[in-house]
């Protein structure tokens, strides 16, 4: 079956005073129809880049490349830019921080029902009833009430819910959702995950999940690829990744997960180093020069995604190793 | 990652943290831009002349001639007033006066409002309370006419047009300071600072008043070239320097009244407005160091 | 649930004009204290200072006693109160007349002035803010950056000169001062704007006549205003250019148009707000400037004028009206922060 979406060798510059800069190099995945896909990685990333690419809100002088097919069709014109029908309606995305992605002197109504009526041709009253729905859909209380509210009327989880339900309103076949628990409290974090969870399986739509936190990508995600530097470098069924890590990254990333378990005297591991710049990268493999494994060779050339089945890595050492 | 603990460092130490190129664009596009370039370049030019212009001045500017009301020549590149005297020279003279002037006028105004304005924003109480209403019970009037009637009454001289612009300028400095000091010390690394056993002085002088510094710099700037256009509006009305003392408000308005005689009032306005210009130009270019808004922004993958 | 939302949106406001009324009444009493104060601050006689050379004793003393003078202070202060509050401002010692006819008579024509700037410095700062701001670091954006920054440079006083001295003296295509040749009939008083007034009476000659006279202090006013306006919208619309509701109104697929009118601008409007309020303060400062130059018969001439004479109960008048303006702009800009900010609003 072709994936919904389907990303192919997509690579992001970006103008920087020093020129333009390659910041998302040969980035490769793919969606299923009703899949939650993970992308993990630190900011700086490329994570969220990507995926701004795909809705054409690519911070002023950026541009994209690649081979980039939304249910077959290309997505990407001969320029870079990304077609403006799916903004919105196929496409939709839900930010990272609630606080401060809805407009505060607009009421919820108005954010609900401002695209819907623009993509769908709705009537005011039509969009509103919609609007209620959808509030129901994400367990907001008194939804007719609420439509004439404005978000600091609402707390932080309760206003991530609402972005979520604009989210919804044109009937998305992919919602990506950035860090969508970063800015919340632990406990509200599970009640938006199981959200995701629900409305995906309701509505047959794919969830894009993009977060640092494996913790958070073990509770939902499907399948996931991990970025470093602009790199997708491990890609595979979440399960096995997060279980069966391939690289020293990931596997670093997965030590440094607080084991409360583990007692109060072991150690908080945690990776060496700080994360590589997109801007400026280390030659070769850019995780060299924090990797344990690290070898001479790991200097020489960016290591190519050895493809294992169902999961990728993108390090020769680790590989060789399994093999 | 999350934005918690970037709000535990203080503005000064967050610049430091953030990436040396970000750093780099931010000072090289300061010292690039033309216009702050030129601000310095004619500010300079008018310290100087200050500094020196008895030395530069080709004529006494008190010297009266029968020669009055000459056009431009060789002999007075800016022709002559009234009384005789040589334009050029009252011009250059006049700088020794309306700079130090200005630069008084803002020391003055800004220390009253920046003490004012860190009592009122660090204590509280009810001295804020006090603060503010003065500010506000000042501000009700426009400069310009508060000035009038303070000069008026008290009588036309460059003390008490002096005096009369220090009671009508600080509520500004006192309002800005006031609200800076309430952001930061209410910010989380003064409070981290604080709960660490540093003492209420103690915070203030380490934490709160260096980030003050920095937006102050640049209202002092800005406010200097407020100072100067009061200064001039006030005695081009008549009531800030007396004469015969040289002054470019006063010479525009004696050239108001010579009105042919374009020179007597086009050179004294074109030094208030190429000083003015100079002082905002730079205050523009330190709002963008101090406060950028870099058009690069590569910090959101 | 609607009706509890409803009263419970209303009483905060209400509150909040009830809080704000009373604390401009507190205001307005500082401000008439202030001003009794200050002329009190004038050295010497009044009574000399009016009456000429060598007045009698007996004429002093019925200057003192017409004017209330010879008593205590206080009593001086709560007389003038009264007086104040029935709408009495006392008799400007200059022009003879009550200071409350001078006032009338003044306000409509700064009001005129103020107008014609105040509205072209919105339109024209506004919009050349929003563009500077979407074009930024382009040619645009830096012509109006330099341009702005001159005009909030420029001396009132001295550009006026220089427009008086091209326009009037040298090429003639501009009167040079007052509100109507000495040839135009006035038309009838209805608002005190001339040229509303000439428009109203069906007066077209008239109507051209007051707005020839209008356009060059009128422009030297908005030079100043125009800039202000135009920076402040700029670095408004620049910070709301990048957040993140900006940026989710794009992805939710919204037109351009859509995103800078209903996002960016009223994002922008805070700010808007803010130096509209300043703009007001600078106009009446500025006029004190303009109508001296231009001849011009406002309140800021009878203000200058009634300064330099120490013309005491027209000082005082002029100040409390002056000082009451203000306190009314900050708490209309209060009350729309209001309106248009529900944070504000709902607390």
């Amino acid at each position: 079956m072709t994936p919904l979406l389907e990303i192919g060798d997509l690579s992001i510059r970006l103008p920087t005073p020093a020129g333009m800069r390659t910041v998302v190099h040969q980035v490769d995945l793919a969606v299923e129809a009703g899949q939650i896909y993970g992308i993990a990685g630190e900011s700086g990333s490329g994570k969220t880049l990507t995926m701004l690419s795909l809705l054409g809100l690519l911070p002023r002088g950026g541009v994209a490349a690649g081979d980039v097919r939304f249910d077959g069709q290309p997505v990407l014109d001969d320029r870079g830019r990304a077609r403006s029908e799916l903004r919105g309606r196929d496409l939709s995305m839900v930010f990272q921080d609630p606080m401060t992605s809805l407009h505060p002197m607009l009421t919820i109504g108005k954010q609900l029902t401002e695209h819907a009526r623009k993509h769908l041709g709705l009537s005011r009253k039509a969009a509103e009833a919609r609007a209620a729905e959808m509030l129901d859909d994400v367990r907001i209380p008194d939804g007719e009430a609420a439509l004439r509210a404005y978000p600091h009327e609402f707390s932080g989880g309760m206003r991530q819910r609402i972005a979520i339900a604009i989210a919804l309103m044109c009937e998305p076949r992919i919602l990506i959702a950035d860090e969508p628990t970063t800015a919340l409290d632990v406990t509200v974090q599970a009640g938006i995950l199981r959200l995701l969870d629900r409305l995906r399986r309701e509505k047959g739509m794919s969830v894009v999940l993009i977060t640092h936190d494996l913790g958070v990508m073990s509770s939902i995600a499907e399948r996931m690829s991990v970025m470093y530097a602009g790199r997708v470098i491990e890609r595979g069924d979440a399960a096995d990744v997060l279980k069966r890590a391939g690289h020293p990254y990931t596997r670093g990333l997965l030590a440094s997960l607080p084991q409360p378990e583990a007692g109060a005297q072991s150690e908080l591991a945690s990776i060496p180093g700080v994360p590589a710049s997109p801007l400026d990268p280390p030659p070769g493999c850019a995780f060299h020069p924090r990797c344990p494994l690290a070898l001479p060779e790991c200097r020489a050339a960016v290591p190519p995604l050895i493809v294992n089945g169902d999961h990728a890595v993108a390090c020769p050492v680790t590989m060789e190793v399994a093999a | 990652m999350s934005a918690q603990p970037a709000a535990a460092l203080p503005p000064s130490r967050l610049r430091r943290l953030r990436t040396r190129r970000a750093s780099r664009t931010r000072s090289r596009s300061a010292w690039r831009q033309p216009t702050m370039v030129a601000g310095l370049a004619i500010a300079a030019i008018w310290i100087v002349v200050a500094i020196f212009a008895p030395l530069l001045a080709p004529h006494d500017p008190l010297a009266q001639d029968f020669a009055i009301t000459q056009a431009p020549s060789g002999a007075h590149p800016f022709g002559t007033d009234e009384l005789g005297r040589d334009v050029l020279s009252r011009v250059l003279v006049a700088a020794r006066h309306s700079l130090p002037l200005a630069v008084l006028l803002v020391v003055l105004a800004g220390s009253i409002g920046t003490t004012l304005g860190v009592l009122a924003g660090y204590v509280g109480g009810w001295i804020d309370g006090v603060v503010m209403r003065l500010a506000d019970l000042v501000s009700s009037f426009p400069a310009i006419v508060l000035a009038m009637v303070v000069t008026a009454s008290l009588g036309p001289s460059t003390r008490n047009a002096v005096l009369a612009l220090v009671i009508v300028s600080w509520p500004i400095y006192a309002r800005v300071v006031r609200s800076l000091v309430l952001s930061i010390s209410q910010a989380e690394y003064v409070q981290a600072f604080r709960l660490h056993g540093a003492s209420a002085r103690r915070a203030m002088r380490k934490e709160v008043l260096p980030n003050v510094v920095g937006p102050v710099t640049v209202l002092v700037t800005i406010y200097l070239a407020d100072a100067l256009l009061l200064l001039a509006g006030l005695s081009f009305l008549g009531l800030g320097t007396q004469p015969p003392t040289p002054e470019w408000g006063s010479m525009v308005s004696v050239g108001t009244q010579y009105f042919q005689n374009w020179w007597m009032a086009t050179f004294p306005g074109l030094a208030i407005f190429s000083a003015v210009l100079a002082f905002n130009f730079i205050g523009d270019g330190l709002r963008d160091v101090f406060d950028p808004q870099s058009s690069f922004r590569g910090d959101d993958a | 649930m609607r009706s509890r939302r409803k009263s419970r949106a209303h009483r905060p406001l209400v509150r909040f004009i009830l809080r704000r009324l009373a604390a401009m009444v507190l205001l307005v009493i500082g401000i008439t204290i202030v001003s009794f104060v200050l002329t009190q601050a004038v050295p010497g006689d009044p009574a000399l200072a009016n009456l000429g050379q060598n007045p009698t004793p007996e004429a002093i003393q019925a200057f003192h006693e017409k004017y209330g003078l010879d008593k205590p202070l206080p009593t001086q202060y709560l007389t003038y109160m009264g007086h104040l509050v029935q709408g009495d401002l006392g008799t400007s010692q200059q022009t003879h007349q009550p200071v409350t006819h001078d006032l009338g008579v003044s306000i409509p024509a700064t009001a005129e002035l103020a107008i014609f700037s105040i509205v072209l410095s919105a339109i024209f700062g506004v919009a050349a803010g929003v563009l500077a701001a979407l074009r930024r670091d382009t040619a645009v954006d830096n012509g109006v950056r330099v341009v702005t920054l001159m005009g909030i440079s420029l001396p009132m006083f001295w550009f006026g000169l220089i427009a008086l001295y091209l326009f009037f003296f040298k090429w003639g295509i501009l009167p040079g001062g007052g509100r109507l040749s000495p040839t135009t009939t006035p038309p009838p008083d209805v608002t005190g704007l001339d040229t509303l007034d000439a428009l109203l009476a069906g007066d077209f000659g008239a109507f051209w006549d007051a707005f020839k006279h209008l356009i060059m202090p009128g422009l030297v006013l908005t030079a100043y205003n125009v800039s202000l306006i135009a920076r402040y919208t700029r670095s408004a619309v620049l910070e709301v250019l990048h957040a993140d509701y900006v940026r989710a109104a794009r992805a939710k697929g919204l037109s351009n148009w859509t995103v800078v009118t209903r996002y960016i601008l009223r994002g922008a409007l805070p700010s808007i707000v803010t130096v509209m309020g300043l703009v007001f303060a600078s106009v009446l400062a500025g006029a004190v400037l303009v109508e001296n130059i231009f001849g011009w018969p406002g309140i800021g001439q009878y203000a200058y004028k009634s300064a330099i004479s120490l013309d005491l109960p027209a000082i005082m008048g002029v100040s409390i009206f002056i000082a009451l303006v203000y306190v009314t702009i900050n708490l209309l800009v209060d009350l729309l922060y209001a309106v248009i900010d529900p944070r504000v609003r709902l607390g």
